[in-house]
């Protein structure tokens, strides 16, 4: 009796152990996310000043007349300056520095879209949300502290005063930040987008696909189906194992030495990473689908043989078919372990200030993981919350990527 | 009689050994065309071993080595320009388990006569499909869901179905590995009822645990033991005045 109520004792106390490291690594998680949710959320919002916009024609290169390519080539600036200069009148030169620095640099784009997106507007007044620097939207979003003194202010008082007026006339809100979705890298935090990265790890991970899937598919179905097991198939076992579990960044270097250094492939580009990031799943590869090869029961192959199928037959027929969801499914989750993948990214270039957003894999580029981490380089507020909606936006592909991999395991489980 | 003219298949001095054990010593054993041959004996006997030979199924198994003659109508059949994918559509197989494969109805008894070029149209093939599975008596219970995968039938309807993959191709021996042991009384009295009609058109060699089976269906029966085969004749000498004593041991079950 003594010696079972010992037992369940020990039990309980076990059942706690478990429990209590169960919440402490959840606690961890929520810490993290909480983390990431709260500092990223600023960057899909975006602060914007209205102002009454003429478009002067006698400030604007091009006419109504201009085709686009010509009102897309032309310069702005000017344009912007004298928009400023008209909504808050009687300035300084000295003010009216200050003044500009408060919107956006990239001001003369905005007026360019829209003249590109709204023919005939020479000439005519529109009231228009402008972009507010980034200093400026961190000030408005309660991110940088407004009572400490003006020397460690990035808005000095001057530019307080200025901001408490527009908002007293009702001038200053805030919208959805489109263009973190839409625009590439940028200097101006404001400005910045994460399109430009994205496409990079779309290419990327697409070049890895078409290299690692069908090369990792044949060379496991070489080894399952047609290579007969000895000394050599253990050696190889071993070796693509060992290569499974090497660190990645020395395939970055394999890329760098071997693809770069040797056949001359440029630096940057996405075709390399993917390459990179195929080297590196293709062992993920091979081990899933040499797996899910010796799930698919002999009786199968035995059944096709016996009516006189070959051996490629009975495998292209009826094998693969079979193992196809198991490889996808390691495939998979070797795809979403390489998006998240930086270092190799770092050897092969894709981590310098892209602004284009790349339209092919041989376009310059940077990936997801490296354009978090080069806007976390950045000593910007502005950054930092793009650096958490761009781990978000990582975060969330990673979780799409694993519940397909889980979708299409289960629907394997139910065939068998 | 005149046996020679209706041999379908003759062993003879086989050897097999998986490794360096020996699975078949000397054996040697004759099939006669539209006859039954059961292959019996204990456990570990051979038989298997001895059957995937005639359709050199063990020549997927690396360390199984045979040797011996096997001649299909005259022709050496692990002779050097034997190609073993048209042997094995003219010796067809049926395993212990059935095992179609996770396909259609349709695809799985299509599947032979599609990668033997034995239809060159659509309807053909359908023909044949249709024909293939009225002689393994399953087209009127199938023939509403030929497009349902087939894994999805009874045990017994799964063998007759990879009979009727067999028989597709219309080969000229089929060879039966305990095709019953997984099923039920009836759907076993199903395909003994099968087996009998198709020993029409084609040659049979069935193994069996089963006496009864034996005794029931084959006009031949071979009685294996330890790898050797004891005793070869017709099946009712067999069962009621064996020469051995090995196989009378068997046959009342004192062995096995
Ligand atoms: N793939 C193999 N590798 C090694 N030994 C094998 C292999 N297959 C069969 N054997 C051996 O060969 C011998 C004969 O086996 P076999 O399967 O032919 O027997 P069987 O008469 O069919 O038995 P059962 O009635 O149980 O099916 C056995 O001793 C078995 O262990
Ligand atoms: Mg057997």
């Amino acid at each position: 009796m003594t010696d079972l109520s010992k037992r369940l004792a020990s039990e309980k106390r076990f059942k706690y152990f478990a429990m209590f490291a169960m919440c402490l690594s959840l606690f961890f998680v929520v810490i993290l996310m909480l983390k990431i949710f709260t500092t990223g959320s600023g960057a899909f919002i975006r602060t914007t000043i209205e102002a009454s916009v003429y478009f002067d024609p006698s400030a604007i290169e091009v006419t109504n007349e201009s085709s686009v390519k010509a009102i897309n080539k032309a310069s702005y600036v000017n344009l912007a300056d004298q928009i400023v200069k008209d909504n808050h009148p009687n300035l300084s030169d000295e003010k009216f520095i200050l003044v500009r620095e408060m919107y956006t640099r990239k001001f003369d784009f905005q007026l360019r879209d829209y003249i590109a997106s709204n023919p005939n507007i020479i000439g005519k007044t529109v009231t228009m949300e402008i972009t507010a620097s980034s200093d400026l939207d961190q000030i408005v979003k309660g991110n940088y502290p407004r009572d400490v003194p003006e020397a460690q202010r990035k808005i000095n008082d001057y530019q307080l005063s200025v901001l408490d007026s527009l908002d007293a006339d009702g001038k200053i809100s805030s919208t959805f930040n489109l263009w973190f979705f839409t625009n590439g890298d940028s200097r101006d935090p404001e400005t910045a987008g994460i399109l430009g990265a994205l496409m990079g790890s779309f290419y990327a991970l697409l070049i890895c696909f078409s290299f690692a899937f069908p090369v990792g598919l044949l060379a496991s179905i070489y080894l399952e189906e047609f290579v007969r097991p000895g000394k050599l198939t253990d050696f190889i076992e071993v070796n693509i194992n060992n290569l499974a579990a090497v660190p990645s960044i020395v395939y970055g270097l394999l890329g760098l030495g071997m693809l770069i250094g040797v056949f001359g492939m440029p630096y940057q580009v996405p075709l390399v990473g993917g390459l990179v990031l195929g080297f590196m799943t293709l062992p993920t590869i091979i081990i899933a689908s040499r797996a899910s090869l010796r799930g698919v029961p002999p009786s199968i192959r035995e059944g096709a043989l016996a009516v006189g199928a070959t051996k490629t037959q009975t495998v292209f027929h009826h094998v693969i078919p079979l193992s196809l969801p198991g490889s996808l499914t390691g495939t998979i989750i070797g795809m979403a372990q390489a998006l998240g993948e930086t270092a190799p990214l770092l050897m092969v270039g894709m981590v310098a200030f892209v602004m284009d957003i790349p339209g092919g894999a041989l376009d310059p580029a940077t990936g997801l993981p490296s354009q978090i981490y080069l806007w976390s380089e950045s000593a910007e507020r502005g950054f930092l919350e793009k650096t958490s909606a761009g781990i978000m936006l990582l975060l969330g592909f990673l979780i799409i990527m694993n519940t397909i991999a889980v979708i299409i395991r289960r629907k394997l489980e139910v065939k068998w | 009689m005149v046996e020679n003219d209706t041999l379908a298949l003759q062993t003879n001095n086989v050897y097999v050994h998986y490794g360096s054990k020996m699975a078949i010593n000397n054996v040697a054993v004759d099939f006669h065309k539209n006859q039954v041959t059961s292959l019996i004996g204990p456990s570990g006997c051979g038989k298997s071993t001895f059957l995937r030979c005639l359709n050199r199924m063990n020549d997927v198994i690396d360390i199984c080595k045979v040797q011996g003659e096997f001649h299909l109508n005259g022709i050496d059949i692990y002779g050097p320009e034997i190609q073993v994918e048209n042997l094995r559509k003219q010796v067809g197989m049926v395993f212990q388990k059935p095992n179609p494969f996770p396909k259609t109805i349709y695809e799985n008894v299509a599947y032979g006569p599609k990668i033997h070029g034995l239809a060159s149209t659509k309807s053909e093939l359908d023909d044949i499909v249709k024909d293939t599975l009225n002689r393994a008596g399953l087209y009127t219970e199938v023939k509403d869901r030929l497009d349902d995968i087939a894994t999805g039938l009874s045990g017994g309807q799964q063998q007759r179905l990879c009979i009727a993959r067999a028989i597709a191709i219309k080969p000229e021996i089929i060879l039966m590995d305990e095709p019953c042991s997984a099923l039920d009384p009836i759907a076993t009295a199903v395909i003994e009822e099968l087996i009998n009609e198709l020993k029409e058109n084609y040659t049979i060699v069935i193994v069996t645990h089963s006496m009864q089976q034996a005794a029931r269906i084959s006009d031949k029966t071979a009685y294996f033991h330890l790898g050797e085969m004891i005793e070869f004749g017709i099946t009712s000498n067999i069962f009621t005045n064996p020469n051995h004593e090995m196989t009378e041991a068997y046959i009342s079950g004192r062995i096995g």
